[in-house]
């Protein structure tokens, strides 16, 4: 188990840094420049090559890759080009948001998909059933800035159930965070329905029938943990998936993420805060598949870490 | 109506300045109250040296004073931390003598040492302030800008109180200049506390002062209350909250929870708003100094030909552009917005005649049309009015492929010489003061046609550069011989065809129910949306 632990943090330290590099390049051939962002539309070719030369970027791209790396490793995310502010700040002030986001994405991507996968186990081939797996696929497909603006209007505008947007109290947290989940809704309630469907089929489930204990009993004592357990171990994945989700899901309600800081940064070529956003996302989501696959073998003991 | 620097106003004698110089107090106008405003975007700084996106524009200038000032609602120049000048007889030597008392909001008295330090400060190269050339006509800027000299050898302090400013030539937008929130003046001791994050810890002399920053949700500012203008401002305190999609902001308006949509009214959005008498009745429309335009680059062949270029400003239906924008612009036919002084009343400019055009196509040996490309920046209505540019264009035999692009990318592409067409919107040329020269240098002139420049026509006509320089060598900005000599200049410009002129874009901002102040507070050319400083709540 150390060994293997050992082994993926080397692989997960390799990832990032490969990370970085590809990032780092992609925004060093980007046809947009950083330094006019910064320079504005009034400067002079004199004031803009010395602000090229003060951040350095008239040097080659290893050489600003490997400073961007040196201050890495002392754990400088380095400074906003255009807030003059240090990026881990940005990042800091920000983080917490967006992990009560995932968070709550998480809780209802559950709580949505398990229960519907389940009711549609039990029900299956009927009207209902095909009725949930249709909405599953709508639920996968819709686009979340649709979602959004489609349960804000319901719920916010119309119905008054909810603030609109910001950040703050429990009732803000919960149309971002219902947003986020339907997504992953979708998936769950169909990886739910077939292990459902598989260990209802399974022969300790016939055992447990014919010693004559009731059918809510047999559900939800020896069916649902047996058939949950693959399933939850999917949620190291979704914080990929979530990564992608919140940067749609924090412009929508005005929800003060890292999301919503990567957007505004890629917009004005801000390159560090995108580097460092994209650091801190690769790192979440190399950390959510390593504790996946921990936490497989612990769930299910047939699955051996080699 | 807008009131311009009137030719009489502003008369640079050598005695004191006769401006029109207080703004009348509105009447009604009750103290107290908070107001909420939004935006999209996080305030990215709110240091006056670095400042320069219309969203931190109108916030900065209610944080911190500069020496001039302008008569609220209006671009009317005042004074501000000036209490006079003087200038010389040269035009070269402005005395400016300090109001006496002014505080920073950290209690200390403002004085002369700390308006020479705000302006070697801004034009530091190691400040990297985007408006440093703005400050071109100091004595000694070059020195400061290239690093040679540490600070402006034309700055001088006489005394605590008097401060004087040499130019190297005479420059008749100083004044101006001096108005702009890069010339305003910042406390040393607090600029060097900040630790080079003084644009999240701003000191000024402003009628408001930064109370709260939250990262990523809202900035609050509250009344100065030792403000050195009296009476103002009305309003206790201000909160920008930050990350709001207009949309969203415009249904919590409708409910009541923000009181100006700081993004305005979303393009999706706007018929529905004005066809509401309700909510059209709290929308204030207004000029602004703005000229939307198809650049057409002068060194890329087949655009080098002055008949091609003059057959695309015939092609172009500028009335059904209009309409794709639900009519939120007046058709254009020169560089200057109408509401500019120097703009040419009587200047027809090309028709809207595709024979005429598809005559001088043929004329120019293209009568088969061409190939080039449009260039466009990638959010709403750019896109649409891309493509009904393109079917214009069509009609006349060129086929202009639409290459929508970030914004960044396309600013690039224009720098760069690389695009040969580009629709300016969503980039399009603001003036960052009301005066005729800011429409050229940068975007028309030579100086602007270098790698990276905004000149995205690359045009480059010596002998109209040759009279805008002797338009800004005048002492009176508004001299009616240098306004006519602009329009000139324009009109010149227009006969070479490096621009289409499309559309000058109206200003509409909606506002809460509850909040007072005069119509043209709402649509100030220079605090956009608002002047925070001296709009009021009524309840």
């Amino acid at each position: 188990m150390a060994a293997y632990l050992m082994r993926r943090l080397v692989a997960a330290f390799l990832i990032l840094l490969g990370v970085a590099a590809i990032t780092f390049f992609l925004l060093y051939v980007l046809p947009a420049d950083p330094v006019r962002q910064i320079a504005g539309r009034s400067a002079t070719a004199q004031t803009v090559e010395n602000i090229r030369h003060q951040l350095g970027l008239d040097q080659p791209f290893l050489v600003q890759f490997g400073r961007y790396l040196a201050g890495l490793s002392q754990g400088d995310l380095g400074h906003s080009y255009l807030q003059k502010t240090d990026v881990a700040t940005l990042i800091w002030a920000r983080l917490p948001a967006s992990l009560l986001l995932m968070a709550g994405g998480i809780f209802c991507e559950l709580l949505i998909g398990l229960t519907l996968g389940v009711i549609a186990a039990l029900r299956r081939g009927s009207a209902l059933d095909q009725g949930l797996m249709v909405g599953s696929f709508v639920a996968v497909s819709a686009p979340q800035f649709v979602v959004g603006l489609l349960l804000l209007y319901i719920f916010g505008v119309r119905l008054s159930w909810f603030p609109i947007s910001g950040y703050g109290s429990f009732s803000h947290l919960v149309l971002p965070s219902v947003t986020l989940g339907i997504l992953g809704s979708g998936w769950y309630s169909r990886m739910m329905r077939s292990s459902m469907i598989d260990v209802l089929r399974a022969d300790y489930i016939r055992t447990a029938r014919a010693k004559g204990l009731g059918r809510a009993r047999v559900v939800l004592r020896h069916a649902l943990p047996n058939a949950i357990l693959p399933v939850v171990a999917m949620i190291g994945i979704d914080i990929g998936i979530f990564m992608g989700g919140i940067v749609v899901v924090e412009s929508v309600f005005g929800w003060p993420g890292i999301g919503q800081l990567a957007w505004q940064a890629i917009q004005r070529v801000d390159i560090p805060i995108i580097m460092g956003v994209t650091l801190v996302s690769a790192t979440a989501i190399v950390l959510g598949n390593l504790l996946a696959d921990i936490i497989t073998p612990l769930i299910d003991p047939r699955i051996r870490l080699r | 109506m807008k009131k311009w620097l009137s030719g009489t106003a502003i008369a640079l004698s050598l005695a004191l300045p006769a401006f029109a110089q207080e703004y009348t107090p509105d009447p009604n106008a009750k103290p107290g109250g908070g107001i909420v405003i939004t935006y999209k975007d996080d305030v990215a700084t709110l240091d006056p040296a670095i400042g320069y996106d219309w969203q931190n524009w109108s916030m900065i200038k209610s944080l911190f004073d500069g020496l001039m000032d302008y008569v609220p609602g209006t671009t009317e120049l005042r004074l501000g931390l000036a209490e006079s000048y003087d200038l010389s007889e040269d035009g070269l030597t402005y005395t400016f003598h300090l109001r006496k008392g002014v505080k920073f909001h950290n209690g200390r008295e403002m004085t002369a040492q700390d308006v020479k330090y705000s302006l070697d400060r801004v034009t530091d190269p190691a400040t990297q302030s985007p408006g440093a050339g703005f400050f071109g006509s100091i004595l000694g800027y070059d020195a400061a800008a290239d690093g040679s000299a540490k600070g402006l050898e034309g700055v001088r302090v006489i005394d605590p109180a008097t401060v004087q400013i040499t130019l190297s030539r005479p420059d008749a937008t100083f004044l101006h200049v001096m108005a702009l929130n890069f010339a305003a003046v910042v406390p040393q001791e607090a600029v060097d506390a900040a630790a080079g994050d003084f644009g999240k810890q701003p000191v000024g002399t402003g009628a408001f002062k930064l109370a709260d920053w939250t990262i990523g949700q809202k900035v609050v500012f509250e009344k100065n209350a030792d403000y050195w203008r009296e009476g103002v401002p009305y309003l206790d305190s201000v909160t920008f909250e930050v990350g709001q999609e207009p949309i969203v902001a415009l249904l919590r308006l409708q409910k009541g929870e923000v009181d100006v949509p700081g993004d305005g009214i979303p393009p999706a959005k706007f018929t529905e708003v004005m066809a509401d008498p309700a909510q059209a009745a709290r929308v204030v429309e207004g000029g602004q100094l703005h000229t939307g335009y198809i650049t057409l680059n002068v060194t890329t062949p087949p655009l080098d030909k002055l008949e091609v270029r003059q057959a695309i400003n015939m092609a172009i239906n500028k009335d059904r552009i209009v309409q794709i924008i639900n009519g939120r612009a007046k058709p254009a036919n020169q560089p200057l917005p109408p509401s500019m002084p120097g703009y040419s009343k009587d200047y027809q400019g090309y028709p809207y005649d595709v024979e005429g055009a598809r005559k001088l196509m043929a004329d120019a040996g293209l009568a088969d049309g061409f190939e080039t490309e449009l260039y466009v920046m990638n959010t709403d209505p750019n896109p649409r009015i891309a493509q009904a540019i393109q079917q214009d264009l069509a009609e006349i035999g060129i086929k202009a492929a639409i290459k929508s692009l970030a914004q960044a990318n396309v600013i690039e592409a224009g720098g760069a010489g690389t695009a040969p067409m580009i629709w300016s919107g969503g980039m399009a040329w603001i003036a960052d003061f009301p005066d005729p020269s800011n429409f050229y240098g940068p975007i028309l002139g030579r100086a602007g046609a270098v790698e990276g420049g905004w000149n995205w026509a690359k045009y480059c006509n010596e002998a109209v550069d040759a009279e805008a320089v002797k338009a800004d060598s005048f002492n009176d900005p508004a001299d009616p011989a240098r306004l006519a000599l602009w329009s000139q200049v324009y009109q010149k410009v227009m006969a070479d065809a490096p621009w289409v002129p499309v559309f000058n874009e109206e200003r509409y901002t909606m506002k809460s129910e509850r909040m007072g102040g005069a119509d043209n507070l709402y649509v100030d050319p220079v605090s956009i949306p608002v002047n925070y400083d001296y709009v009021y709540v009524t309840e």
